[in-house]
C-alpha cells in the first residue's frame, strides 16, 4: 500500500468505530470496547507506519507525502482536499496516536469494565457502586458505567477528528475535523448529562470556542478568497501570494493581509487552547470523565489549537504585529494561569489550568518566532500532560474505591486535602505521577519537559524578549511549586482520611497506559537536547529541530546556547519543585493554605464577569429585546393595525355610507316613497263611481291641454 | 409509457392532483386505505423525479424536458414547463419530502381523507411554482399553494391556529398583490408571460416614452420592489418574518415540515429565478439593502430562537437564521453577477435551501414526535429525556448538529460557501452574520439542553405519562434525511455539481 492511501485511511477506523457501535454493537459493552480500541490500535499501527516511513525519507519538508482530489465544484474549479503528512505532520501524529490508543485502552479500566452493574446506577450519572456479597458478607464495588459502549463510540468519533486535522492538507478539512473534536468535547464533557453542571459545563465549552470558530471562519473565508485556494503548501509556496499577502497596513488595524488572516485564525486557537480571555471553559470541561479530561483537554484537542498556528506560521510570521498579539496573548496566559492553579484543591482542576498555562508557553514561543521550541513543547507537553491526567484519574479512582468502602459519599474524592500518603497504596500511579509532574515542573536534563521549556526560554532570551523571557520563567516557577504542592497533597505525608486510608492501586488497563506515556515523558526530550548544549550537547543529534524545522522552506537557525536561560530554567525547576514540598509538607487543611486567596479560588471572577457582562445581556436581547418588544410588539404590533384599520373602514362604510346612505336613504327610502305615494293616494280609492268619473274627467281635461299646448303649439 | 417520457414534467405535477381527486371517490372511513394510498401516490412523483435527475443533463445550458401546453391564449400565457439545474433541486426536494410528510402524517385521526388529499394539492402547487417558466403559471400556482396550506393550519392546527392561519394568508396574500400586478405590466408590454423572452427583452428595456408615462428607470425599480416584497414575505426577510413562527407553530406536523421545508424555498427561487434575472441592475443598485435586511433575519431570527420556550416556535425561528444566510448570499452574487466569488456565494445559497429543507424537516418533525406523546412544546416542562428515549435523543442531537452547521454535515457546506462567497462581497454584512452563527450554537444548545440532558423530570419516566421511545415509523421519516444530510456533508460534489453549472449557466 502506498504511504498516501495508508494516510487516508488512518482516521477511517474509529470512525466506522463510531458508527458500528451507535448502529449495532451498543447492546454489548464487551463488544463495544473491542471495536473500539481495534480501531483506535488499526489508526495507531497505521500512523506508526507513516511516521517510520517519513522519518526515513530524506528532504521530507520539500517532498512530503501528499494526495488529494476533487471534492467542491466552485465555478470553474474545483475545491480539492487531502491529505499531508510533511514533518510537522509525522510529528504530531506520532504523539497523537500513541495518547490517543492508550486513552482507549485506559477509558476500559476507568469505566470498571467487567464490575457489576449498579445498585441504583442511571443512564447520565456516574455510576454509584454496586453491592455484592462474597464469603457471606456484603460490599460495595465500583459498578460499570452504564453508558459505556456510548463513551467509546463518542471517544471513536472524537479520534476521526483528531486524525483528520492532523492529516489535512488544507485550512477546510482540519476546520472539518476541528468542529468535530469540539461537538466530542460537548458530548463527553456532558457525558453524564444527568449532572446540571455537567450540562452547563458542555454548554460553555460548546460556547466559548465557537466564539473562536466564527472568527477562524471568517479568517479561513478571507484567506481562500485572497489566495483561491486553502491548500497550506499552495499558499505557503506561492510566493508572489505571500508577497502580496505581506504588505503591511492593508486592512484594518494596520494588520496586512497576512496579518488579519492569521489573527482571525489566531482567535480560532484562542478559543480551542483555552487561552485567555476564552479560557473559562477549560477548568469547567473537568465534569467530564477522566479520560476525556486527559485526551480532549490535554493532549489532542487543545492541542489542536497549537497545532493550528503552527501550521500558519509562515503567515503568521509575515505580520510582527500578529506576532505580538499571538506572543502577548500566550505569555499573559501562561502566568494567569499559573496563578490560579495555585490556589486550586481540586487535583483535575489544577492540571486544568495547568494546560491553560503550558499552552500559553507554547503560543508564546510562536509569538516570537520560536516554531520549533513551539512544536516540541507541544508533543512532549502532550505526553507528560496525558500522563498526568491519566494519573489523576487513577487517583480519583483509587479514592472513589475508599469512599464506597467507607461509605462515606460527603468525601470529594477529587479534593487533595482529603487525600495524602497514597504514595504506598497506589506505588504506579505515584511514580508515573511524579515523572509526569517533574516533567511538568522542568525537572532538568532527565525530563522531557525540561528541554521543551527550556528551548522556549532560550529561545525568548536569544532573540531578546526580556519581558516575554521574564514572565514565562516566573510562571515556569509557579508550575513547579503547584505540581509538587499537587504531588505532595497527593501522595506525600500521611491518609488524612479514612478514604484515603483505604484507596487502592488500579488494574492494569489503567496502570500500562501510565506506563507507556511515561517513558515518552522522560524519553522524548533527548530527541531534542540542542547540539551545542554542555556536556550532553552533540551525544544525540538534535534530531527533532532537524527533523520539524524543514516544514518551513527557511530552516529556522538553533539559538545559540547561553548560560543564562539554562541557569534560570534549573533555578526555577529546582526552586518551586524544593518550595513547593517545603511549603506544604506540613500544611494538612485547606485552611492552613496561604495560598487560598479569594481573589485567586474564584479564578479572578471572570465567570461572573463574563456572566455579567455578556450571557445576562444575551438572553435580555433574545427574550426581551427582539421577541417582546421587536416582533411581539413592534412589528406584529404593527401588524395587528391593519387589523383595526380594515375593520374600522368597513365600519364605517357600513355605518355612514351603506346603513344611512345606501340603506336608509336610497334602499327603505325608495321604498317609503313609493309606500308614501301609495298611502297618500289612498283616499282617492273611495269606490264612488261618480267620484272616479270625475277624476278621469279632470285628467282628461289636463293632459289633453297640455297635448294641445306641448304638441300642436296653440 | 411514451406519453410519460414526453410528458415527464406534466405528469410529475399533476399526478398528485390526479390521485387526490381519486381520493375523493374512495369509500369513506377507511382511513387506513387513505393513507396508504396517499403515501403511494406521493411516492410516483418522487420515483419519476429521480427519473429526472438521472436523465438531465447539467452540461446543458437553458431548461430541459420543456413542454408547452396551450392555457390561455388570450392572454399569450401557457403552460410552459421545464427544468433546469436550479428548479431540478427544488423538484427534487419536494418530491422527497412530500411522502416522507405523508408518512408523518399517518398519526393524524381526523378527516384524513381531506387532510391527504389537501396534501397532495398542495405538492401539486409547490411543484408548479418550480417548473412553471411562464409567469401567469407560476403566479397561479404560487396562489395555489397558499389555499391547501391555509386549511392545513386551519384544520388541523393546534390552539392559536384561526390566528395563525389568518395571519399566514393574508401576510402572503398581500406581499403577492404586487407581485401581480408587475407581472401583469410585463404580460401587457410584451404581449407574453414566457419568462424566457420577458428575461430577453426586459433586463435591456428601454424606452424613450417610458411606461406609461414613467420613467423605465422608475418602474423598473418599483417592478423590482414588488417582486422582492412578495418573495421576502415567503423567504421570509426580516421584518417580514412574524406569521412564521405562528403559522409553524400552529402547523400540525406534516404541515410544518412542508412549510419550513419546501414552501420557504419558493421565496428564495423567486429571487433566483425572477428577480435576478429579470432586474439584474436593480438588484445590484439594492444588494446593500437585501444584505441588510439578511443580515436582520440572520442575527435577529438566532436571537428570537434563543429567546424562545416553546419548542416549535424555536425552531421556527431558526428557519427564519438559516433562510437568511440564503438571501445574504443571493444579495451578494446581487451585487457581482458573474464574478467567481457571485458564483460561489449562490451555489453555497441554492445548496443552503436543499440543505436546510432536510434538517428543518428533520427538526420540525422531531417537534412533532414528542409533542404527540407529550402534548406539551414548553421547554421548561421537559428535561433530562435522554435516559427514556435515547434512539429519539442520539437522533435529535444529529439533526439538530445539522442545523447549526456542524462541519462534516450538510449546513456546514452551504454556510461556508455563502460566507465564503459573501465576504470579498459584502464584509461587513457577512462579518456581523457571524453573530448570528454565534447564536445559532446557543439556541440549538438549548434546545438539547432542556429536551435531552439534565435532572430526569420524573413526570414523563412512569405510569400513563410514560414517555415512548421513537417507534419504526417514525424513524423511517428520518433515515432517509439523516442519510442525505450526511452524504451531502462528507460528499458535496453530486448535488453541488449540478447546482454549480446551472449557476454558471444562468448567471
Amino acid at each position: 500500500m502506498t504511504t498516501e492511501t495508508l494516510i487516508w485511511l488512518i482516521p477511517l477506523p474509529p470512525a466506522l468505530a463510531f458508527f458500528l457501535i451507535v448502529l449495532f454493537t451498543n447492546k454489548s459493552k464487551a463488544l463495544s470496547h473491542s471495536v473500539g480500541v481495534g480501531a483506535a490500535i488499526l489508526s495507531f499501527l497505521g500512523s506508526m507506519v507513516v511516521f517510520f516511513r517519513a522519518v526515513s525519507v530524506e528532504h521530507l519538508g520539500e517532498h512530503p507525502f501528499e494526495s488529494s482530489i476533487p471534492w467542491m465544484p466552485t465555478g470553474d474549479t474545483w475545491f480539492n482536499i487531502g491529505v499531508l503528512i510533511d514533518p510537522l505532520g509525522a510529528a504530531v501524529l506520532f504523539f497523537v496516536s500513541i495518547t490517543i490508543f492508550m486513552i482507549f485502552l485506559y477509558s476500559v479500566g476507568y469505566h470498571n469494565f467487567g464490575q457489576p452493574a449498579g445498585d441504583h446506577d442511571r443512564k447520565g450519572l456516574p455510576p454509584h457502586g454496586a453491592t455484592v456479597e462474597e464469603h457471606g458478607h456484603k460490599h460495595v464495588v465500583p459498578s460499570v458505567e452504564p453508558m459505556y459502549s456510548r463513551f467509546f463510540a463518542f471517544l471513536g468519533l472524537f479520534a476521526f477528528g483528531m486524525y483528520t486535522l492532523v492529516v489535512s492538507d488544507n485550512l477546510l478539512t482540519m476546520f472539518v475535523g476541528w468542529e468535530i473534536m469540539g461537538l466530542c468535547s460537548y458530548l463527553l464533557i456532558g457525558f453524564w448529562y444527568g449532572k446540571p453542571s455537567a450540562r452547563a459545563a458542555a454548554i460553555k465549552a460548546f460556547m466559548t470556542t465557537r466564539i473562536g470558530d466564527v472568527f477562524m471562519l471568517l479568517g479561513i473565508g478571507l484567506l481562500y478568497s485572497v489566495a483561491g485556494t486553502l491548500n497550506f503548501r499552495e499558499i505557503f509556496g506561492n510566493e508572489e501570494l505571500m508577497h502580496t499577502l505581506a504588505v503591511p497596513g492593508a486592512t484594518l488595524f494596520g494588520l496586512s493581509l497576512a496579518g488579519l488572516i492569521a489573527l482571525l485564525l489566531f482567535i480560532g486557537t484562542v478559543g480551542k487552547s483555552a487561552q485567555w480571555p476564552l479560557h473559562v471553559w477549560l477548568p469547567d470541561a473537568m465534569e467530564g470523565p477522566t479520560p476525556v479530561s486527559a485526551m480532549i483537554h490535554a493532549a489532542t484537542m487543545v492541542s489542536a489549537g497549537v497545532h493550528a498556528v503552527i501550521r500558519m506560521f509562515p503567515l503568521l510570521s509575515l505580520d510582527h504585529n500578529t506576532m505580538g498579539v499571538v506572543a502577548f496573548i500566550g505569555t499573559f496566559t501562561a502566568i494567569f494561569a499559573a496563578t490560579i492553579a495555585v490556589a486550586q484543591n481540586d487535583i483535575k482542576r489544577v492540571l486544568a489550568y495547568s494546560t491553560i498555562s503550558q499552552l500559553g508557553f507554547m503560543i508564546a514561543a510562536l509569538g516570537i518566532g520560536a516554531y520549533v521550541a513551539a512544536a516540541f513543547h507541544l508533543i512532549t507537553h502532550a505526553f507528560f500532560k496525558a500522563l498526568l491526567f491519566l494519573g489523576s484519574g487513577s487517583v480519583i479512582h483509587g479514592m472513589e474505591h475508599g469512599v464506597l468502602h467507607t461509605g462515606n459519599h460527603s468525601v470529594d474524592p477529587q479534593d487533595m486535602f482529603n487525600m495524602g500518603g497514597l504514595r504506598n497504596k497506589m506505588p504506579i500511579t505515584f511514580w508515573t505521577f511524579v515523572i509526569g509532574g517533574f516533567a511538568l515542573s522542568g525537572f532538568p536534563l532527565i525530563t522531557a519537559g525540561f528541554w521543551s521549556k527550556d528551548e522556549i526560554l532560550a529561545d525568548a532570551w536569544g532573540h531578546g524578549h526580556l519581558v516575554v523571557f521574564l514572565t514565562l520563567a516566573l510562571a515556569a516557577f509557579m508550575t513547579a511549586f503547584y505540581t509538587m504542592r499537587q504531588i505532595t497533597l497527593t501522595f506525600l505525608g500521611e491518609p488524612r482520611t479514612k478514604e484515603a486510608e483505604h484507596a487502592q492501586e488500579t488494574p492494569w488497563t489503567m496502570t500500562v497506559p501510565l506506563m507507556v506515556l511515561s517513558i515518552f515523558a522522560v524519553g522524548y526530550g533527548w530527541v531534542g537536547i540542542p547540539e551545542d548544549f554542555p556536556v550532553l550537547g552533540g551525544l544525540v543529534p538534535n534530531w527533532f529541530h532537524d527533523f520539524v524545522g524543514h516544514t518551513l522552506h527557511e530552516v529556522p537557525e538553533a539559538v545559540e546556547f547561553s548560560w543564562a536561560p539554562l541557569l534560570t530554567s534549573l533555578g526555577v525547576a529546582l526552586g518551586g519543585l524544593f518550595l513547593g514540598w517545603f511549603y506544604y509538607r506540613n500544611v494538612n487543611s485547606a485552611k492552613e493554605d496561604f495560598f487560598q486567596i479569594a481573589l485567586l479560588k474564584n479564578k479572578y471572577y471572570f465567570d461572573e464577569a463574563y456572566d455579567f457582562v455578556f450571557v445576562k445581556p444575551a438572553i435580555w436581547l433574545s427574550e426581551v429585546f427582539t421577541y417582546q418588544w421587536m416582533d411581539k410588539g413592534a412589528i406584529d404590533g404593527f401588524l395587528h393595525i391593519f387589523g383595526p384599520t380594515t375593520g374600522g373602514i368597513g365600519g364605517f362604510i357600513r355605518n355612514y355610507i351603506d346603513l344611512p346612505v345606501i340603506n336608509k336613504f336610497i334602499g327603505d327610502g325608495s321604498a317609503d316613497v313609493v309606500q308614501w305615494v301609495g298611502r297618500s293616494l289612498r283616499p282617492i280609492q273611495s269606490g264612488r263611481i261618480q267620484q272616479y268619473m270625475m277624476l278621469s274627467l279632470v285628467v282628461l281635461v289636463v293632459i289633453g291641454g297640455a297635448l294641445l299646448y306641448f304638441l300642436l303649439g296653440l | 409509457m411514451n406519453f410519460i417520457n414526453d410528458n415527464l414534467l406534466l405528469v410529475i405535477l399533476f399526478f398528485p392532483a390526479l390521485a387526490a381527486l381519486v381520493l375523493l371517490f374512495l369509500p369513506a372511513d377507511e382511513n387506513k386505505l387513505f393513507r396508504w394510498f396517499a403515501l403511494g401516490a406521493s411516492l410516483v412523483p418522487f420515483i419519476l423525479s429521480i427519473g429526472l435527475w438521472i436523465g438531465f443533463d447539467p452540461n446543458a445550458a437553458g431548461y430541459q424536458f420543456e413542454a408547452n401546453y396551450p392555457w390561455y391564449e388570450a392572454l399569450h400565457s401557457s403552460l410552459h414547463l421545464g427544468v433546469d439545474g436550479l428548479s431540478l433541486t427544488m423538484v427534487m426536494l419536494t418530491t422527497f419530502l412530500t411522502p416522507l410528510a405523508i408518512l408523518a402524517s399517518f398519526s393524524i385521526k381526523e378527516r384524513v381523507k381531506a387532510y391527504m388529499m389537501l396534501f397532495l394539492f398542495l405538492e401539486m402547487g409547490m411543484l408548479g411554482v418550480f417548473m412553471s417558466i411562464d409567469l401567469l403559471i407560476f403566479f397561479v400556482f404560487w396562489e395555489i399553494g397558499l389555499v391547501p396550506m391555509y386549511f392545513l393550519i386551519n384544520q388541523w392546527g393546534s390552539a392559536n391556529r384561526n390566528y395563525a392561519s389568518l395571519k399566514f394568508m393574508i401576510y402572503t396574500m398581500g406581499g403577492s398583490l404586487g407581485l401581480l400586478l408587475a407581472i401583469q405590466m410585463l404580460g401587457v408590454l410584451f404581449q407574453t408571460y414566457d419568462l424566457q423572452e420577458i428575461t430577453a427583452n426586459w433586463s435591456t428595456y428601454t424606452s424613450a416614452n417610458g411606461i406609461m408615462g414613467i420613467p423605465v428607470g422608475t418602474v423598473k425599480t418599483i417592478a423590482f420592489w414588488a417582486f422582492v416584497i412578495a418573495f421576502a414575505v415567503k423567504v421570509p426577510l426580516w421584518p417580514f418574518h412574524t406569521w412564521l413562527p405562528d403559522a409553524h407553530t400552529e402547523a400540525p406536523t406534516a404541515g410544518s415540515m412542508i412549510l419550513a421545508g419546501v414552501l420557504l424555498k419558493l421565496g428564495a427561487y423567486g429571487f433566483l429565478r425572477l428577480v435576478l434575472p429579470l432586474y439584474p441592475d436593480e438588484a445590484k443598485y439594492f444588494a446593500g439593502a437585501l444584505a441588510f435586511l439578511a443580515t436582520a433575519a440572520i442575527v435577529f431570527g438566532a436571537f428570537g430562537s434563543f429567546g424562545q420556550t416553546d419548542f416549535k416556535r424555536l425552531v421556527a425561528y431558526s428557519s427564519v437564521n438559516h433562510m437568511g444566510f440564503v438571501v445574504l448570499g443571493i444579495a451578494a452574487a446581487a451585487s457581482a453577477i458573474g464574478t467567481p466569488d457571485a458564483t460561489i456565494a449562490l451555489n453555497g445559497a441554492i445548496l443552503q435551501m436543499f440543505n436546510h429543507g432536510l434538517s428543518a424537516a428533520g427538526m420540525f418533525f422531531l417537534v412533532g414526535v414528542i409533542y404527540e406523546r407529550t402534548h406539551t412544546r414548553n421547554l421548561e416542562e421537559f428535561g433530562g429525556l435522554f435516559p427514556l428515549v435515547p434512539v429519539y435523543g442520539g437522533i435529535l442531537i444529529f439533526t439538530s448538529m445539522a442545523s447549526l452547521g456542524l462541519p462534516g454535515l450538510n449546513g456546514f457546506i452551504s454556510e461556508f460557501l455563502v460566507v465564503r462567497g459573501s465576504l470579498p462581497l459584502l464584509p461587513v454584512y457577512t462579518a456581523v452574520s457571524m453573530l448570528g452563527l454565534l447564536m445559532t450554537g446557543a439556541y440549538i444548545l438549548k434546545g438539547i439542553k432542556k429536551v435531552l440532558h439534565g435532572p430526569l423530570n420524573e413526570h414523563w419516566a412512569h405510569g400513563e405519562h410514560k414517555l415512548t421511545e421513537i417507534n419504526t415509523r417514525e424513524i423511517l421519516i428520518m433515515a432517509p434525511l439523516m442519510v442525505l444530510i450526511l452524504v451531502i456533508g462528507i460528499w458535496p460534489a453530486w448535488i453541488l455539481d449540478v447546482i454549480n453549472k446551472a449557476v454558471m449557466m444562468l448567471f
